[in-house]
């Protein structure tokens, strides 16, 4: 009796709780004060910076003033924000008119070529190589997650297993190993970088699955005869998608350090194209004499990683606060 | 504790068995070891020269008989000789691990003096400047690859400022020299160290016992030091191990930019470049089993610090 009256009373609060306007709480802001907030509460800065490389990556080489891998080579070391004196000789003219000749924004490298273009080019690059190795990676990861967790026994002890091999082995070692072994190309790094995405994957799908599968209605569909398949895609897939989406996120930003330490170490894209990793190896027996060719690739590279670590870190918030635990 | 260590010592050695095994057939879809032997000029060698080297290599036995043999010559402290320097694998790598255990060492000891103590302050000065402060220099330390700090660092330290060399190891001992390399290794670390000690110490602080030892009326800073550290410092100590042991193997790009004559460096890199397979087996094999110590270490301390772990659990 008195529980059932207590449990009316909880309602009844519930529902005067849930009547009261929404905001009721109003506090008093500054102009300043509401930028802040604002820029607190919601990922904006990092969405711009996503936003720049994305367009840059779109329509970047297109817009590209100079040529990506020939350069005047008595431009060579140029400064950044600096007019080139062979432009007057019409030596280093931009590919149009409307940007002013000879300007280098981001400076030239070491044999003339125009940074800016090259940082550019670099940033389609990188969307490509990370994209297509995060599909591929997340592709294998949902699977073995998937299977490992659903079929249990022997084959998810073998899968297990694996990945726990897997995480012992040092990523740059086996990157290494691959890519000397089969070549340097762009498909080699494609196929080692989604060798770096996908153990990421399996351990955190497998456990969605292994509490997915106990519900009723995953059996209500085995009643109905639904064959294994359809119910890994009709009836489980649906359910981790968030969980999938959360870790490709947190996953895209170490998937393009690997890619730069990659190219860096000269496994990754190999020169003339500009990734940035190779644009930074390129410029670093110039340190003292011309800075900009190391600090200029570094700063994308950083800045990429920095908000896609902000935007994973969010999403994670929103689409599946648990994984937080997995830090 | 030994049927822990059994099953450990299992799974280690199935690791040990399949790294192995991989690279050894990763090998095979290289080129031949013996193109090594022929000179970039001149006329090549001849067929009788070339099966000659093949029996001297071994490579004239089937696969699996190869793997054997190398099996059996590792368990006697045997590694093989290198092809292309042709000196014993082990002399090579014991030469070259004492640079990168020092770097290791250099590294690990920045890592935490930074990483730790920023973090307990961020968590005891929650939400003030220092916490702000604690947790930027994490987010820039986990978004900056090894590369660009190490860059960043010499362009800052060596060539505007001028006060430290910017890079290599002289054969005498020379402190200057290791402090850019060992803070450009242990910077990301000092990173995920700094978010471990923070949240852990947010958790410790939050618990019964801290606000039981406070209303007893404990000072803050003992409770501090006393009660919540000795807690909050379990789950920093055995990651900081782990990364000890991954720096053993993953300094190689701190290790390039520094010439610092290392074992990735040294050893690993080259011998995959030179297609040096006994070199790169080898350094492999070792590789592994420093990983593997150090994770089992890892496991124990846990346990010897925290006594609720127990290890067949931490095991799964």
């Amino acid at each position: 009796m008195t529980t059932s009256e207590t449990q009316e009373e909880v309602q009844h609060v519930d529902s005067s709780v849930l009547d009261a306007p929404l905001n009721p709480v109003k506090v008093d802001r500054s102009f300043l004060g509401k930028i802040w907030y604002v820029l607190r509460r919601y990922p904006v800065i990092p969405l711009i910076v996503l936003a720049i490389l994305v367009i840059a990556a779109a329509v970047g080489p297109s817009i590209a003033p100079y040529e990506r891998d020939i350069g005047p080579i008595g431009d060579r070391h140029l400064g950044m924000f600096k007019y080139s004196e062979l432009a007057i000789e019409d030596q280093d003219a931009p590919k149009y008119s409307a940007w002013p000749a000879g300007f280098h924004l981001f400076g030239s490298d070491h044999i003339g070529r125009d940074v800016f273009t090259r940082v550019l080019h670099g940033a389609r690059i990188s969307m490509q190589v990370v994209l297509v190795s995060l599909v591929l990676g997340m592709f294998i990861g949902v699977s073995l997650g998937m299977i490992s967790g659903y079929y249990g026994g022997i084959t998810d002890e073998v899968i297990t297993r694996f990945v726990d091999i897997w995480y012992a082995m040092p990523f740059l070692m086996v990157a290494l190993i691959v890519v000397l072994i089969f070549g340097r190309g762009l498909t080699v790094l494609l196929f080692v970088l989604a060798l770096v995405a996908w153990a990421g994957f399996v351990r955190v799908i497998r456990a969605q699955v292994l509490v997915l599968k106990e519900m009723d209605y995953v059996a209500a569909a085995r009643v109905n005869g639904a064959s294994d398949f359809r119910i890994l895609f009709k009836h489980l897939l649906p359910g981790i998608l968030n969980t999938a989406i959360v870790v490709g996120t947190l996953n895209t930003s170490g998937l393009i350090l690997s890619e730069s330490v990659l190219s860096f170490v000269g496994a990754g894209i190999q020169p003339p194209t500009p990734a940035w990793g190779v644009m930074t190896n390129e410029g670093r027996d110039y340190l003292s004499i011309a800075a900009h060719q190391v600090l200029v690739p570094s700063a994308a590279i950083f800045m990429v990683v920095i908000s896609l670590n902000f935007l994973g870190d969010w999403l994670r918030d929103r689409l599946d606060p648990r994984l937080r635990q997995l830090e | 504790m030994a049927n822990f260590l059994a099953r450990r010592f299992l799974s280690s050695l199935v690791s040990v068995l399949g790294a192995t095994v991989a690279i050894f057939v990763l090998i095979q879809f290289h080129s031949d070891p013996r193109e090594l032997f022929i000179p970039d000029s001149g006329y090549g060698i001849t067929q009788e020269q070339w099966e000659a080297l093949g029996t001297r290599m071994g490579l004239d036995e089937p696969l699996w008989k190869q793997y054997l043999n190398w099996i059996g010559n590792t368990l006697r402290g045997d590694l093989g000789v290198s092809l292309a320097r042709d000196r014993a694998v082990l002399d090579l790598i014991k030469g070259k691990i004492g640079a990168t255990v020092q770097l290791a060492i250099g590294g690990w000891i920045f890592a935490i003096m930074l990483g730790i103590p920023m973090g307990v302050l961020a968590a005891v000065k929650r939400g003030t400047f220092w916490d702000y402060f604690g947790r930027g220099l994490a987010i820039v330390g986990q978004a900056a690859p090894p590369f660009v700090t190490a860059l960043v660092a010499i362009w800052f330290f060596a060539v505007w400022l001028d006060i430290l060399p910017a890079g290599g190891r002289s054969p005498d001992f020379n402190w200057k020299e290791y402090i850019l390399p060992c803070m450009a290794l242990g910077w990301g670390a000092a990173a995920s160290l700094m978010r471990l000690t923070r949240s852990s110490m947010l958790e410790v602080l939050d618990s019964e016992y801290i606000r039981l030892a406070r209303a007893k009326g404990v000072a803050w800073n003992w409770v501090i030091y006393k009660h919540a550290l000795r807690n909050a410092l379990i789950a920093p100590v055995t990651s900081a191990l782990l990364v000890f042991s991954g720096w053993l193997n993953g300094a190689l790009v701190v290790e390039i930019v520094f010439s610092w004559p290392g074992i990735g460096y040294d050893a690993l890199f080259r011998a995959v470049n030179d297609n040096d397979f006994p070199l790169l087996l080898g350094t492999v094999f070792i590789f592994i089993l420093i990983y593997l110590v150090f994770a089992t270490i890892a496991d124990i301390a846990y346990t010897l610090i925290d006594p609720r772990v127990r290890l067949g659990s931490s095991a799964e």
